[in-house]
């Protein structure tokens, strides 16, 4: 359904490209993780799905949203991609509600354009029961102060679901809330996607969130796709040294008393290009040959020593 | 969110002419001011204050370059040493203004509650009271000059600059970085005077440039009006004044150059001010 | 046994709401006490009341038995320091490294040299003298986290409170900054007050945990019994929500 093609993605006034030459697949009702840390390229892509690069940013490669062409939509067909195709569910819900204007109206603006205020107004009432608002009607005419992050978050969950997408683009759609609530929203995109079989791109820090919902997760670093496979592989098997370290780096409840092992040094930021592979100056198992050349992705992982 | 009391500026002009020839030019006239003001006398073609009588009204050219006014005083002249008070009169308006306002909006926003109420309130009253009021108010007791007008409008000025600072500290304060400063044990003085303050100092020298604008025109409305220096002094607002008589006579000259300097001043100022507001705004 | 924090009986109401309600813990000598809550339990309230930032309406602490409310501001700066979950905003940006240490320095042992005890603090959280002459702008977030902690460290306090310290980094620097704290408390002299929502960090590097919701503690112990054995319906939730995958 959704097809990353080779894609690179440079900024201006950087050293290297922030993303590197990725390719990625999203099949209908499949969820797929993206995990990265900070300057990993991972938000990038996301906005690269909707079409929102910088315009001073050189793009290479293609993404492709069953079989059309992102990157040479026109305007319009962008707003209906945005809306139809490929939706975004935000980080902070607060940031993405105007606090002036009425839960009901700002899902009815998504939609009135093609189905009529009216219908509109009714549809609104109808996704906000979908993503489990207690009291709908009420919900339509409150504002977003009245409502905490998870019931807001459930709402531009619900804003998202309104054009009926066959993708949800997640970045890190519960880093702002509390554990609870983010075990509560979790739960409700598992749900969904069993009911309405849309398919997932998950974005997040985090591999063990990752893990509890994703089908397949790709582990992004410094702009490349350094490991990807089936999540219970990628968590019983990492080939990676990256993947191991982070999920070695994780502290765990199960792990009490024991401090998690930590990866030496920091992730490269945008002006800093490690020749070779990104990760080698931070690799416990680095060989000459791992900063001659960057290892290409080759049976899911892209890494010297995994090839041998 | 605070709402910064920001006099609006000529802010979209400001805007796109950010590094680009408008604000080269605004740097520009306001060096040029700043030249004419220091060097007058030696860049002076002539004695702003000789009468020539012969010379009256004379056209631009010649031995006047921009003309002459009524009294056939060189109007280049007068003009060049005009910029002397031009600016003198809205450094001591700024200057003023900005350590009174400084320290009423850091101390409202430091001790916050009931201090913070009344530094406001006292704020708004100045505030309502229109600047320019209050300067003729206080020359119709004390009578003109050039001192009387200035510290008026610095204290007309004060609340703007107040509630600015008071707004940016109040927000500069929500950063842990202050709280980490008074859990350390330094007094609430020194964190103003060696964080709080160098921190904010950008915003207010942004405010400062275009209040110094600001006070230019204030400053020579005053003296148009006869209330703030006084004829004869090569002062553009009272050149504007005693040029009036010339315009019934058909020469716009004695209007017009000090006019356009007052303009081009204010402007300048403006662009400069605005310019810098924005690259604050966006660190 | 001694006690480095005694706290008794602290709360604190903003109107008619109150952050934080009838709250006491202990923390041991060169212990580490885990405070536990989610947004609105009151615990970074707790944290402010610690470091006198906030007045409380009643209560008492206590740090190596002195009551804070009696001590003059360096003298509590002395015996209770803390460092916050935002690296960058936690320090004067206009301040290189070097210079935000040599003013707590000078403000607390006047008498004393200065340059040696910065390199000293520098070198003990994992800095060179590169960053010693940095702007906090100019480093990452770990580096700045770590610059916090010294800066903290530079007035030996007894009890060191931690607020959300490692909750904005990475995954893999995050594991680095929790190493460092293990082996500065190791290294004896302070005790740790943990403060997080992460029941996970709590778990490397707590010995007691008190699980905060809206503004009372509702369980405390033994880290160890409190995450195996929880006994509040509250904490149980919070360890069921936490994110674990099955394999």
């Amino acid at each position: 359904m959704l097809e990353i093609d080779e894609l690179a993605v440079r900024l201006p006034r950087t050293a290297r490209p922030a993303i590197d030459h990725i390719s990625l697949t999203v099949a209908a009702n499949e969820t797929v993780g993206l995990v990265g840390e900070s300057g990993s390229g991972k938000s990038l892509t996301a906005r690269a799905v909707l079409g929102l690069l910088p315009k001073d940013a050189q793009i290479s490669g293609e993404i492709r949203m069953d079989g059309a062409d992102v990157l040479t939509m026109s305007p319009a067909g962008l707003r209906r991609h945005r809306t139809h195709s490929a939706a975004m569910i935000y980080q902070d819900p607060r940031a993405a509600l105007s606090p002036f204007r009425r839960i009901g109206d700002f899902l009815a603006e998504i939609l009135r354009e093609e189905i009529g205020a009216k219908a509109a107004r009714s549809r609104a009432v109808e996704l906000l029961e979908l993503v489990g608002l207690s009291e709908p009607e009420r919900r339509v005419r409150q504002y977003p102060h009245e409502l905490s992050g998870g019931m807001l978050q459930r709402v531009v969950i619900a804003a998202a679901l309104a054009g009926e997408p066959r993708l949800l683009l997640a970045d890190e759609p519960t880093t702002a809330l509390d554990v609870t609530t983010q075990a509560e929203i979790i739960g409700l995109l598992r749900d969904l996607r069993a009911r309405m079989r849309t398919g997932m791109l998950f974005i997040t820090h985090d591999l063990e969130l990752a893990a509890t919902i994703c089908d397949r997760v790709y582990v992004m670093y410094a702009g490349r796709i350094v490991e990807t496979g089936l999540t219970r592989r990628l968590f019983a098997e990492p080939r990676h040294p990256y993947t191991s370290g982070l999920l070695a780096a994780t502290p765990r409840v199960s792990a009490l008393g024991t401090l998690p092992p930590a990866i030496p040094g920091r992730p490269p930021d945008l002006l800093s290009a490690p020749p070779g592979c990104r990760f080698a100056p931070r690799c416990p198992h680095v060989m000459d040959s791992c900063t001659a050349a960057a290892p290409p992705l080759v049976d899911g992982v892209a890494c010297v020593k995994a090839e041998l | 969110m605070e709402t910064f009391a920001v006099r609006p500026g000529l802010r979209r002009l400001g805007g796109r002419g950010r590094g680009g020839g408008l604000l080269r030019a605004a740097l520009a006239v306001i060096a040029l001011l700043v030249l004419a003001a220091a060097l007058a006398p030696l860049i002076a073609p002539a004695d702003p204050d000789a009468v020539d009588l012969s010379a009256a009204l004379a056209g631009p050219g010649g031995d006047h370059l921009l003309g002459a006014d009524a009294s056939g005083r060189d109007l280049l002249s007068r003009v060049i040493y005009g910029a002397r008070t031009g600016l003198l009169g809205p450094l001591g308006v700024v200057a003023i203004s900005t350590v009174l306002g400084v320290l009423v909006g850091l101390t409202a926003a430091w001790h916050g509650g009931w201090v913070d109420t009344a530094l406001s309130r006292s704020m708004e009253l100045v505030f309502a009271f229109p600047g320019l009021l209050l300067a003729i108010l206080v020359v119709a007791m004390y009578g003109p000059g050039q001192i009387g007008p200035m510290i008026t409008l610095a204290v007309a000025y004060t609340p703007f600059v107040g509630r600015l600072v008071r707004g940016v500290a109040r927000g500069e304060m929500g950063r842990p970085y202050i709280a980490a400063y008074r859990a350390l044990g330094f007094g609430g003085l020194a964190i103003c005077l060696r964080h709080l303050l160098p921190n904010i100092a950008p915003v207010i020298l942004a405010q400062s440039t275009i209040n110094f604008g600001y006070a230019l025109l204030d400053l020579a409305g005053l003296a148009f009006l006869g209330l703030g220096v006084q004829p004869p002094a090569a002062d553009w607002g009272a050149m504007i004044n005693e040029g009036q008589s010339a315009v019934l006579q058909g020469a716009l000259g004695p209007i017009l150059v000090p006019g356009l300097a007052i303009v081009l001043s204010v402007i300048a100022f403006n662009i400069v001010g605005e310019s810098l507001a924005d690259r604050v705004s966006r660190r | 046994m001694n006690i480095d924090l005694e706290v008794r009986g602290l709360r604190k109401r903003y109107g008619t709401f109150t952050a934080v309600d009838e709250v006491s813990f202990d923390l041991a000598e060169g212990g580490s006490l885990g405070l536990v809550g989610e947004s609105g339990s009151g615990k970074t309230t707790t944290a402010r009341l610690l470091l006198g930032l906030e007045r409380a309406d009643a209560g008492r602490v206590l740090v190596a038995g002195r009551p804070l409310a009696t001590l003059g501001r360096r003298d509590r700066a002395r015996l209770i320091q803390i460092v916050f979950q935002d690296p960058l905003g936690s320090l004067d940006p206009r301040l290189a490294v070097r210079e935000s240490l040599t003013e707590v320095l000078r403000l607390h042992f006047p008498g004393e040299p200065s340059a040696p005890r910065v390199a000293e603090l520098l070198d003990r959280v994992g800095l060179g003298p590169r960053e010693a002459a940095a702007l906090p702008r100019e480093l990452s977030g770990g580096q700045r986290q770590r610059v916090a902690i010294a800066r903290a460290l530079a007035v030996r306090p007894r009890v060191l409170v931690l607020d959300e310290a490692v909750a904005a980094l990475d995954v893999s620097v995050q594991a680095q900054i929790l190493g460092l704290l293990a082996e500065i408390r190791a290294a004896g002299g302070v005790s740790y007050l943990f403060i997080t929502h992460d029941l996970a960090v709590v778990g490397c590097v707590t010995d007691h945990v008190a699980v905060m919701r809206r503004g009372r503690i509702v369980e405390s112990g033994p880290t160890a019994r409190v995450l195996t054995a929880p006994e509040h319906e509250y904490t149980r939730l919070l360890l069921d929500s936490v994110p674990r995958h099955a394999f």
